[in-house]
């Protein structure tokens, strides 16, 4: 049986009425980059900071950071977001598990999405800043010591300025991996890219026109931010180390 | 304050076992054939031949720029059309074929990076030490560079094989029951959803956790 290919079908008004099927898309596009680009802003965050107390020397605080790093990353994605889209919502005090429930859907979607992303990529940045950290000297830490400064100071002043410029070629990767990781959220619904290419499936039974567009704006995010961080890499590389010069 | 009954599992271990089951098979399916896959692009990417290094780094690209789910999804749409062309109707259920092929197709373009990187880690003297030995470019390339880069990499293998195995959980969205699907569907079934996903999630970590801590004695008692 041969395939009807009908590239036409983006520009034709979808069976909801609302503007074309090309605009599902491009709204598909929209909540994958709001998705992924504030759960990167978590994982950065929340993993700096995981990734500092690994290092610090006090059993308790690097055991705790150890173990978060271990549970997130030993549990699928698919099963850590539905632990915080349907279980949680469940255990929490019923004040603030009827608060989720009673919101908008998507943005019960967005939320449980977000954070289960953000926290899940955090354990990985965790783990390239403590390797950042501890690619240093350990003399640095002493220098900063000796100098009088605190602990949290020589984090804040020597360590980590030069730790977070080494980890940005290996957080590039984990950049574009949370692109590709929000395409989960198509699980509990969230409207994002590829739930489209599986709306626009249902919708109009043009299945290969639907994938392939939507693998194509896939690699058209991946191609645009790999040339952002290049450029990114160049400027904040440290000369003399590893990718330096 | 939710209710805890953890009883519906009990009853489920059969059906949460043949689960498994249909889990382990597509990770070691993807094992197996993604490593051997993997290992021709690498030397295809390695090799001299600049029209099947150029196959070989566009398939690892696209492969690596699309989410894992898109591709199940794809090769949901490819197969069955496919083995209908082949062998005409009435074949049954293809999700499982189906993901067999998209997670094994999928893997060689992550294993095939870390082969190549285990191939660059072997000193190049030893490719010379074999040609002047008088070995042709592929007896030097299985009989003595590839042992050796197998040996330096099989920490990251092993540590890609632990990623594989959570990453079939994605078969969800083509509604196959894998262990995760079926205990998705048993808690759906018994209003025991809480519970089931809590059990799942701890079955996964402690499977990873225990492996991944295997892996890192080996990588100890073998350092590079």
């Amino acid at each position: 049986m041969a395939y009807n290919w009908n590239w036409e079908i983006f520009l034709q008004t979808s069976a909801t009425g609302e503007g074309t099927y090309l605009a599902w898309l491009l709204e598909g596009l929209q909540w994958t980059v709001a998705l992924s680009l504030s759960a990167w802003i978590i994982a950065l965050i929340v993993g700096t900071a995981i990734g500092v107390l690994r290092t610090a020397p006090n059993r308790w605080l690097s055991g705790l950071a150890a173990a978060y790093v271990e549970v997130f990353r030993n549990i699928p994605l698919l099963v850590q977001l539905f632990i915080w889209y349907f279980v949680l919502p469940e255990v929490l005090p019923p004040s603030l598990g009827n608060g989720f429930k009673q919101m908008h859907p998507l943005a019960q979607q967005f939320l449980a999405a977000l954070v289960c992303l953000g926290l899940f990529t955090s354990a990985r940045v965790a783990e390239q800043v403590r390797a950042g950290i501890e690619s240093l000297p350990r003399g640095q830490t002493h220098a900063g010591l000796a100098l009088g400064l605190t602990l949290p100071q020589t984090y804040r002043y020597v360590l980590l300025p030069m730790a977070l410029r080494i980890v940005v070629p290996p957080l590039t990767s984990e950049f574009l991996n949370i692109f590709k990781n929000s395409a989960v959220a198509t699980t509990i619904g969230l409207i994002e890219l590829s739930r489209q290419a599986q709306q626009l499936v249902d919708f109009t039974a043009q299945p290969y026109e639907a994938f392939i567009a939507v693998t194509l704006l896939y690699l058209l995010i991946n191609a645009t931010l790999m040339l952002l961080m290049r450029r990114l890499e160049r400027k904040v590389r440290v000369p003399g180390f590893i990718g330096g010069n | 304050m939710h209710e805890f009954d953890w009883s519906s599992i009990a009853g489920a271990i059969p059906l949460l076992a043949k689960g498994m089951r249909v889990t382990l098979e597509i990770t070691f399916a993807a094992i197996v054939f993604g490593i051997a896959w993997g290992t021709l692009l690498a030397v295809a990417r390695l090799g001299g031949n600049r029209l099947l290094g150029g196959f070989a780094a566009g398939y690892v690209n696209l492969f690596r720029s699309v989410p894992l789910v898109m591709v199940v999804l794809w090769f949901y749409l490819i197969v069955p059309q496919a083995l209908k062309a082949l062998f005409g109707e009435g074949l049954g259920d293809i999700r499982l074929t189906s993901a067999l092929v998209a997670f094994a197709l999928f893997e060689a373009a992550y294993y095939s990076e870390i082969i190549r990187a285990g191939i660059q880690s072997v000193p190049k003297g030893q490719v010379d030490a074999g040609l002047a030995l008088g070995l042709t470019h592929g007896q030097t390339m299985r009989l003595i560079v590839l042992p050796q880069a197998f040996r330096n990499m099989m920490p990251l293998l092993l540590t890609q094989a632990i990623i594989l195995f959570q990453d079939t959980s994605l078969v969800y969205v083509i509604g196959l029951s894998d262990f995760f699907g079926t205990a998705y569907k048993v808690g759906d079934r018994d209003g025991r959803l809480v519970e089931l996903l809590l059990f799942a999630g701890a079955v996964y970590f402690v499977i990873c956790f225990s492996v991944s801590q295997a892996v890192k004695r080996l990588q100890a008692r073998y350092p590079q």
